[in-house]
């Protein structure tokens, strides 16, 4: 009678132990509204840049894909490369995966021509059916900025003349902001990476 | 107590190997460790490697090799065109760090000579101010 009670309890542990464990979902990140019973959360407004092969490139090029997204300037002395470096980590790892790309805003439209993101995204070793450079008007630029939660201020006295945040920043299809992380900081890209991987397993 | 007295210098000797042995791993030019992540690691990298064919690796460079004497020039002036660097084309301006003292900037190249398995030859203080004289003669 003893050994039966405890059999009972057994079978009660095991099964608890089998369900399966709560599958992890990455928050919407921002400011959200609440109007009746709807939640409007925040996302990313229109927007249309030109990329590296002269495409136009809007919110439509995303609507079936997330895309992370980044500030740089290719004469930046300071924290670009780096970031860049974490961006091209990025591009290695999901190159095959379909459903994740990315988007480099180039925030100094003067010297970053078309052909200069062209150059450089060779140089990289890399294609704009993975990874777009954008150029475009340097107002909207400054503005969408603000949408991804990323600073860029024009500043004679910076180096380079801009003050940017190195932030990467994780949006899904439908263009909301699901994580970010410090680009110049690779252990926070690992998280960072975990996830994108989170996001690409959510259906 | 003879063979107490044994124990005890082996133990001491045994020390002072370990503290000698710890010394010669540490690479010695932590003065320019510091100015290299302060100056030169936000493009070259913390460990050299540089960024694929936008910014040249400092690792086993046949550049950095071939251009010691080169070296102080360009850390204090910068480097624009084209240069060939293991067989690849870079052609990414990089901009100089005039800021720097002739001490630093051979604490800099001497780092950069002795880190990441480079075993490239010191450079002395001495040598570096007169390259520094000569490129800035020309200007």
């Amino acid at each position: 009678m003893k050994y039966l009670n405890l059999i009972v309890i057994m079978t009660f542990l095991i099964g608890c132990n089998d369900q399966p464990p709560a599958k992890k979902v990455l928050p919407i990140l921002g400011n959200k509204e609440i109007v009746g019973k709807d939640t409007i959360y925040h996302s990313i407004p229109d927007f249309s840049f030109i990329n590296q092969d002269s495409q136009i490139i809007t919110n439509e090029t995303f609507a079936e894909h997330a895309y992370v997204v980044d500030f740089f300037f290719i004469s930046c002395p300071t924290i670009c490369p780096k970031t860049t470096k974490q961006m091209l980590r990025i591009h290695d790892k999901f190159k095959d995966v379909d459903g994740i790309n990315l988007l480099a805003h180039s925030i100094d439209p003067k010297r970053d021509t078309v052909g200069a993101l062209k150059r450089y995204a060779r140089n990289l070793g890399v294609t704009a059916d993975k990874w777009h450079f954008i150029t475009g008007d340097k107002y909207e630029i400054k503005e969408i900025a603000d949408d991804y939660f990323s600073i860029v201020i024009e500043d004679p006295d910076a180096p380079g003349g801009y003050d940017h945040s190195g932030r990467l920043i994780l949006i899904d299809k439908n263009r909301h902001i699901r994580s970010f992380c410090d680009g110049t900081d690779p252990g926070d890209v690992d998280r960072f990476i975990e996830d994108i991987q989170t996001l690409l397993d959510e259906k | 107590m003879r063979r107490l007295a044994f124990v005890y210098c082996l133990i001491i000797f045994g020390a002072i190997v370990l503290v000698f042995n710890s010394c010669e791993n540490n690479n010695t030019y932590t003065h320019g460790k510091i100015l290299y992540e302060n100056f030169c690691a936000n493009c070259h990298m913390e460990d050299g490697t540089g960024l694929a064919e936008v910014i040249p690796t400092l690792v086993q460079s046949d550049y950095v090799i071939l251009n010691q004497d080169k070296l102080p020039c360009i850390i204090r002036n910068g480097l624009s065109g084209e240069i060939t660097v293991n067989g690849k084309l870079y052609n990414t301006e990089m901009s100089g760090s005039p800021k720097l003292t002739e001490f630093e900037i051979t604490n800099v190249i001497n780092y950069i000579n002795t880190a990441w398995g480079n075993k490239h030859t010191i450079q002395k203080h001495l040598d570096v101010r007169k390259a520094l004289e000569e490129c800035d003669a020309e200007k």
